[in-house]
């Protein structure tokens, strides 16, 4: 039926050629920003139904996630975790997989590197901090790599698996924590000793902000390239688009699973090194504070492309900023951020269901009339 | 059953219809009158607007233009029900039968009016009485799983009987079924025809159908009525003609060279079917250079199953693949090294990935290629510009290579396919239905592109359905049932009836 090779008309093809690139990519952008609003909208009715003024709420998140200098800096610490996170989520959905429990490589991977740190007390800042977030890296990798490994070997669904994973990881953790790793001095709050001073992660010069943001955009950039330019991610891009093909093409689909997943776990790996070295100092309970669950909801609005989780992972965490002052100001429950992004998740994975069914995004279904 | 329905067959006249989508007139000013009791055959190529005509009819489309007479009387078809309520009934190319549950259940629960409390013993008598009536029958208490292709499709038409319909649309209803029981489900329809019961309107690809079984015919070409009349008035080549219209038909490519030494082998090969109830058993197939080696069959006997073994989706648990000599396990070195390449059936769901664009999708086979090596980072520049050269040469009609492969029609996506695997040198192609649901003027290109990678010495296996496409193409001709190669000729001593029996597992 669809059988008519559209031939432009002879004048103005260049700029029917142009549009018709800008309306393929606007697709990713419109879309998202779309269901963004309607999650908003239909949490401002919400907040109507309890006799709040969704004006004030959004004001207030603007004031204190992007009003000053001081909640860009509050907003941005907040960010670097959420990068990581958000790369566990979208690496592994290129191939096709949805994986949600990047909270349990978070946890484990800060744990493992508070662990490694108390034990490497002494070493030079230049020697152990490498070799602490390689063993986050190390950690959480193993522990998403394993969800792909039974997604491959066993055809266990990875959504699940790695879901209840996650609550075995955080269960370790609180064991270890208040067991064998617990430091005695640690009253109120069990957490494993607490690093030296030399093993910790600074700030950036100049800005109140550590350092786990710079490489969280790092991981980003390079999860892009990876994804975008290497012929390791065309691969990974053919098997998600469809795995049967990739198959009949001889590509190492088993391979690809278990690097892609490995990949995503080892960066979240790397989110619980920065909230141990850089935030908290000791690996406690606090790891397991749901960055990796808002990680899911910024994938999913950034399409799964890295270079897009930036921008919607500081957007994001301007919102989790913002918590405590709405809280206050408001007297709103803390839950509040949370119906927030449920409402707008629920948006974006309806919209999930109409890319590719819009005309206006597919030229070659412009009618030549 | 509500014996109070009424009965016998009624004509059906379709006036003017037309039906646009957006700009593009699929089916454009078509009266056909279909007379009671009669057996109207509808032809066409795919995209013709068969399907179109009769979703018009059925309600699941609604007409830009144009009526319809149910029984001499103008009808108004909003949805399917409507139709049904008309007596219009629809037998589908696939089955609609819960597999699990037996015939008689099928069949009750099938009515629109099954109570929620359903009496078994009062619609067991009530099914039998119905039965009686009857030219023709199947097993009512086993489950539908169990029945051969043919008995479901006869259970397809009996229960439209039961439903009350009195016109019946019949859609390529012998697809899944050998010839002989292809012949026998519709002699059975032309009897109930004949006895005044239901008329019918099938549609169909194949002549042979037509003129054994069929009064009238009409014809359809890019959506408009083209030609048609009384079947004994027309011949073969008559309906072709109209089917065709003055479109050339690429001749059938001459054969060219000998059978060389062999290129590919499966010894005592042993895997589970897609079921894993049963087994796959090839002792030897042996497919040489320069040759096709046709392997017939009903789908379903294991077919899909050896292209998984050979393209590696499919461990075997015993046996082994060689290419060339050389054990073959199909990774992405081998298959480039001893040049195998595949045609899986239905390329947009096997081999293509549907979102992803047409120049991607071309670029498949050689994105990690950088001249003789391999390449770690991607040229986006070298992949568009090869897809520009090989969409030219293989005539693949895409509005543009940023277009999502998806937006391709089935003939143009098999382009891009032939393309991407049919360029270099080809030593071992292993194909499964390369022209399913493609129109004639494709099937002809890619059977002459197919034909022509013979003659330049690649060994191809020929998986096909379509019993003329395996005639047409193979030097030899292999059949396979129940997941075994049963039978074995030339294609010259080939005869269909023998192969039919073969197939059916009869032989």
């Amino acid at each position: 039926m669809t059988d008519h090779g559209i031939s432009g008309p002879a004048t103005g093809a260049p700029l029917r050629a142009m549009l018709a690139r800008v309306a393929r990519r606007a697709e990713a952008v419109v879309l998202p920003l779309a269901a963004l609003m309607a999650g908003f909208a239909v949490f401002s009715l919400f907040l109507l139904m309890q006799g709040k003024s969704p004006a004030e709420f959004f004001s207030l998140v603007y004031k204190a996630g992007f009003g000053t200098a001081f909640s860009w800096q509050n907003t941005l610490s907040r960010t670097a975790p959420l990068l990581f996170a958000a790369l566990c989520v979208a690496l592994p959905a290129r191939l096709g997989l949805v994986v949600i429990g990047g909270e349990g490589a978070i946890v484990l991977g800060g744990l493992a590197a508070g662990a490694l740190g108390v034990s490497l007390a002494g070493a030079p800042a230049a020697v152990a901090l490498p070799l602490m977030a390689l063993a986050a890296c190390v950690v959480g990798g193993l522990w998403i790599g394993s969800v792909g490994a039974l997604r491959y070997l066993r055809g266990v669904n990875e959504t699940i698996a790695s879901l209840l994973l996650a609550y075995i990881a955080i269960a370790l953790m609180n064991h270890l924590v208040e067991g064998p790793l617990r430091d005695p001095a640690s009253l109120n709050k069990p957490s494993t000793a607490p690093l030296a001073d030399a093993l910790r992660v600074g700030d950036m010069p100049g800005w109140d902000v550590h350092w786990g943001l710079l490489a969280g955009i790092a991981g980003c950039v390079l999860a892009w390239a990876l994804i975008d330019r290497t012929t390791w991610g065309f691969a990974a891009r053919i098997a998600g688009g469809n795995v049967r093909a990739a198959q009949v093409q001889g590509l190492p689909v088993g391979r690809l699973i278990l690097g892609f997943t490995a990949l995503g776990g080892a960066f979240a790996g790397l989110a619980g090194f920065f909230e141990v070295a850089a935030v908290h100092g000791s690996a406690n309970a606090s790891l397991a504070s749901g960055y990796g669950y808002t990680g899911i909801l910024i994938a999913f609005l950034a399409r799964h492309n890295p270079l897009a989780i930036i921008p919607v992972a500081i957007l994001l965490a301007g919102f989790e900023a913002s918590s405590g002052l709405v809280q206050r100001r408001m007297d709103l429950p803390d839950a509040t951020t949370l119906v927030l992004q449920g409402f707008v998740f629920v948006a974006i994975l309806i919209s999930e269901t109409l890319y590719g069914r819009l005309r206006i995004f597919a030229p070659e279904r412009w009618s030549t009339r | 059953m509500t014996p109070d329905l009424p009965q016998g067959a009624i004509g059906v006249e379709t006036l003017h219809m037309t039906m646009r989508f957006g700009a593009f007139t699929a089916l454009d000013d078509v009266s056909i009158r279909i007379a009671p009791g009669s057996f109207h055959a509808l032809l066409g190529e795919n995209g013709a607007g068969k399907s179109t005509l009769v979703k018009c009819m059925m309600g699941f489309y609604h007409a830009t233009a144009g009526e319809m007479l149910v029984a001499g009387r103008e009808a108004r078809v909003p949805d399917p029900r409507a139709a049904h309520a008309l007596g219009l009934g629809m037998v589908y190319q696939h089955f609609t039968l819960v597999p699990s549950l037996t015939a008689a259940e099928n069949l009750v629960i099938s009515r629109p009016d099954a109570p929620r409390v359903i009496d078994w013993r009062a619609e067991r008598a009530a099914l039998a009485a119905f039965m009686d009536r009857m030219p023709f029958r199947v097993p009512l208490d086993q489950p539908v799983r169990a029945l051969a292709a043919g008995e479901k499709q006869k259970l397809e038409i009996l229960k439209q009987l039961y439903l009350g319909r009195r016109f019946l649309i019949l859609d390529e209803p012998t697809s899944v079924l050998t010839p002989d029981e292809a012949d026998e489900v519709l002699g059975h329809v032309r009897a109930l025809c004949e006895a005044g019961q239901i008329t019918v309107l099938m549609i169909t690809h194949k002549f042979r159908e037509v003129t054994a079984f069929a009064d009238e015919v009409s014809v359809l070409r890019r959506g408009r009525l083209v030609g048609g009349g009384r079947v004994a008035d027309l011949s073969h080549s008559d309906m072709a003609a109209m089917m065709m219209g003055d479109a050339a038909i690429a001749e059938p490519a001459p054969r060219t060279g000998r059978a060389g030494a062999p290129v590919l082998a499966l010894r005592a090969a042993r895997a589970r079917d897609r079921s894993g109830l049963k087994d796959i058993a090839i002792d030897a197939l042996q497919v040489r250079a320069g040759e096709i080696v046709g392997i017939a069959g009903i789908s379903g006997n294991g077919q899909m199953e050896l292209m998984e073994i050979l393209t590696g989706q499919r461990p075997l648990e015993a046996g082994e693949i060689e290419v060339k000599g050389a054990p073959y396990t199909a990774s992405r070195a081998e298959a480039r090294l001893r040049a195998v390449r595949y045609l899986p059936e239905e390329p947009l769901h096997n081999a293509c990935a549907p979102r992803m664009s047409v120049a991607e999708n071309i670029g498949f086979r050689s994105f990690d290629l950088n001249g003789s090596g391999t390449r770690f980072w991607l040229s986006g520049r070298e992949m568009r510009a090869r897809a520009a050269d090989l969409v030219a040469a293989f005539k693949v009609k895409a509005a543009s290579l940023d277009a999502p492969i998806a937006a391709l029609s089935g003939g143009n996506v098999q382009r891009a396919v032939l393309a991407r695997e049919l360029t270099g040198d080809v030593d071992v192609l292993v194909i499964s239905n390369p022209c399913f649901g493609l129109d004639v003027s494709a099937v002809s290109e890619i059977r002459a592109r197919i034909m022509a990678a013979r003659n330049a010495g690649a060994g191809v296996l020929l998986m096909s359905e379509d019993l003329d496409e395996i005639l047409e193409l193979s030097d030899r001709v292999l059949v396979m049932s129940e997941g075994r190669i049963v039978h074995e000729t030339t294609a010259a001593a080939s005869d269909p009836a023998t192969l039919g029996q073969h197939m059916g597992g009869h032989a």
